[in-house]
């Protein structure tokens, strides 16, 4: 059956596009069937970090608004033929977002996809309410920083009263991804660190992303890290995390912490 | 590079307990944004069973604190005889 998932975090600029373009191409990757829908009207960046940015035709607004069909407007991946994009339009009002409109593309991409992945905008308003609208489960992007936290806390709030299943009396399944980790600044106690996040925020950890200049890299080329250079450590850390999306129960390992005999006998677990 | 150096650079948990207050604070008012009309209407409702006032001549605010939130109402009464100053309730 198939998963919507809501890559979100409130705060821009923590990692919300990079995330959904590497753990689509990381689910992708096993031949399961994934779209990736771009839900920043007005301001798209998927197409780009994808790579499809001359390719896009018709985009989520125009398949809402009746002017094409949504199998026009879905971009096939060049390099992973399972992988699709739905793009964002640049122009038009982003109140042309409408619930109706949201469900029925939803709804028609349920019967044909494995993972429907929705790129939020940043912000707490309607795009970013749209995009979390519809989800069964929720990847809260943070960076191990103030304000990303303070801003996860508010979208958390958000995913527990303004989705569907929140109004269901249902649990939107949630997910933290900490992304840019610093593992010498958070040892030295400069930055907040894993546990620190953890507790502020309790809820379960899917994976720890290192901060990394192949993160930079795969996006100026217009590739998701995870294919871009699947060994970097980041791709490593996407595709363990996409592993647990699909159930898997794999430990995180927390970047820089010493892998002792007492880390070898008391394994952390997260997730 | 000095001990005091070493010391400030630890800025982590100075990050972690203002989050901890910060969001204590924010997770009650963004549960029930309308929390303090609520504790309004039903406080004046109690009170004006039991003594009349004018509803133009009440105040509230509510402060907040480090550790508690302090709700303040005031109303004024025109008759002296019964004696309504000012009533607080900690609450959060």
């Amino acid at each position: 059956m198939a998963q919507v998932l809501v890559v979100t975090s409130g705060k821009g600029g923590v990692g919300k596009t990079t995330s959904t373009a590497a753990l689509g191409a990381a689910l992708a990757h096993d031949g399961a069937k994934v779209v990736v829908i771009d839900f920043d009207v007005g301001l798209r960046n998927l197409d780009l970090v994808l790579g499809a940015e001359r390719r896009v035709v018709f985009d989520l607004i125009n398949v809402i608004n009746g002017v094409a069909k949504l199998p026009q407007a879905l971009i096939r991946d060049k390099r992973l033929e399972t992988l699709h994009l739905l793009p964002a339009s640049q122009t038009r009002d982003k109140d042309a977002l409408t619930e109706e409109g949201v469900a029925k593309v939803i709804d028609e991409l349920r019967a044909n996809f494995d993972w429907i992945i929705c790129d939020s905008p940043a912000g707490i308003e309607h795009g970013a309410t749209m995009a979390m609208r519809y989800a069964d489960a929720a990847i809260i992007v943070t960076n191990p920083e103030v304000s990303s936290v303070r801003d996860s806390d508010r979208i958390i709030g958000l995913l527990d009263s303004k989705t569907l299943k929140a109004e269901h009396g249902e649990r939107v399944d949630k997910h933290l991804l900490i992304t840019r980790f610093h593992a010498s600044r958070a040892s030295r106690g400069e930055m907040l660190s894993i546990n620190d996040v953890l507790e502020i925020l309790s809820t379960p950890l899917l994976g720890i992303i290192p901060e990394s200049q192949e993160v930079l890299r795969a996006s100026n080329v217009g590739s998701p890290v995870t294919l871009n250079n699947p060994h970097s450590a980041p791709a490593r850390a996407y595709f363990e995390a996409a592993r647990r999306l699909k159930g898997e129960n794999i430990p995180v390992q927390v970047p820089g912490e010493s892998k002792g005999i007492f880390n070898k006998l008391f394994g952390r677990k997260a997730a | 590079m000095s001990l005091f150096d070493l010391f400030r650079r630890r800025s982590a948990p100075v990050a972690r307990e203002r989050l901890q207050i910060l969001l204590a604070h924010e997770r009650i008012a963004c549960s029930r944004p309308d929390l303090l009309g609520v504790l309004r209407e039903e406080i004046l409702a109690v009170i004006g069973r039991h003594v009349s006032f004018e509803p133009e001549k009440v105040q509230i605010k509510m402060d907040r604190g480090k550790s508690v939130s302090t709700l303040a109402v005031d109303i004024e009464i025109p008759n002296l005889d019964q004696l309504l100053g000012v009533v607080t309730v900690p609450v959060g």
